[in-house]
């Protein structure tokens, strides 16, 4: 039992700390241009690299994967809400997940 | 005098505040089928209730969250569990930096410590896409309800353990990447410099991931260096127009 909430105690920290340090730190603007334009492109690459191709080992199968990569895809596009965009590929998936396992 | 402005501060927080509530309610409830599915993992293999909901709420993080615990479950050193959940987590150094530079001016360390603890993907994307500067208040309300969502999605799953079908826990496996494909696809429609570094980003993580030569590289490494290649040549293809001083300039 100690050792399992020890795991969860160092899981704890260096998830905090990656998180605070750079806010405590860089209190003040940056004023390279470079490291800021830099900076500002971090959300779209972080999430460009999170999605693909992880999102294809996601589910139980790559052709229900694929299912709700453009289900998504194309609900974002038209600038559905975050959450609308997850029910529906959550369900998308799952009706494909449940042809699969039918099939086979 | 004195209490007028006061009051103008106080209305200026509840309002930052509301509106950060508002933001994020969606993120709140894409977290719940996420965590939900984490509760379910983490007591099937074996870890009690409620330290499984300690865990969502002390680590607020999904990727970093399941490996960790994948490893307690299979009886890792912390070594191993200090190595590979900071490895998945470094690239909360890149988000938290690029939020310093969001920042309202004048902002305490300690609240800067307290807001740091709900830097997550979806928080700090919704809070890096605002037009406007980001205040103490609005990130707090951004941060409330999603650690509720998360705390709550945990417990949720926890409960239920082991009832729910196979082909819907595959279900939920989307979730979370499908909340990403919502933030960034509409960003991407609006801005070329965004699509062209999400692209690139996507096309050196697949390189990473599927090139044998780099089989080595953990999923944590491939994001931290397919975000660190893109941003650099977004940076120098498309170097931003104007760039905001903080105040008293030059």
């Amino acid at each position: 039992m100690n050792k399992v909430l020890a795991g969860v105690l160092v899981m704890a920290l260096v998830t905090y700390l990656p998180r605070a340090l750079p806010l405590a730190i860089f209190q003040n603007k940056i004023r390279s241009r470079f490291i800021t334009a830099f900076l500002s492109y971090v959300p779209y690459a972080v999430l460009g690299a999170m999605i693909f191709p992880d999102i294809l080992y996601s589910t139980g199968h790559l052709p229900s994967a694929i299912a709700g990569l453009v289900i998504a895809s194309v609900m974002a596009y038209f600038e559905r809400g975050l959450l609308q965009v997850a029910v529906c590929a959550i369900i998308g998936v799952y009706v494909c997940e449940l042809i699969i396992v039918r099939m086979v | 005098m004195m209490t007028a402005k006061l009051e103008e501060k106080k209305h200026y927080i509840l309002k930052d505040f509301i509106e950060g509530s508002r933001l994020s309610i969606p993120i709140a409830l894409g977290y719940f089928p996420v965590s939900f599915t984490f509760g379910l993992m983490a007591v099937r293999g074996g870890i009690p209730v409620w330290i499984v909901i300690l865990i969502s709420m002390t680590n607020l993080t999904s990727a970093g969250q399941f490996a960790g615990t994948n490893l307690i479950i299979a009886g890792a050193g912390l070594a191993e569990i200090a190595v590979t959940t900071f490895v998945i987590n470094i690239r909360y150094m890149l988000m938290s930096l690029s939020l310093s530079q969001k920042l309202a001016n004048g902002i305490s360390s300690l609240k800067r410590w307290v807001m740091a603890f709900g830097v997550t993907d979806e928080t700090f994307t919704v809070a890096a896409m605002q037009k406007r500067d980001i205040t103490f208040p609005l990130m707090a309300g951004l941060e409330l309800l999603p650690y509720v969502g998360w705390a709550a999605g945990t417990a949720a799953g926890a409960a239920v353990c082991t009832l729910l079908p196979e082909t819907l826990q595959n279900s939920m496996g989307i979730a979370l990447y499908s909340m990403f494909i919502a933030l960034v696809i509409p960003a991407a429609k609006k801005s070329r410099p965004a699509f062209m570094v999400a692209g690139c980003a996507i096309a050196i993580s697949s390189t990473l991931k599927w090139l044998p030569v780099f089989s080595t590289v953990s999923g944590g490494w491939r994001i931290i260096i397919s975000t660190v290649i893109a941003c650099t040549l977004g940076a120098l293809l498309f170097p931003p127009e104007e760039i905001r001083h903080g105040g008293g300039d030059e």
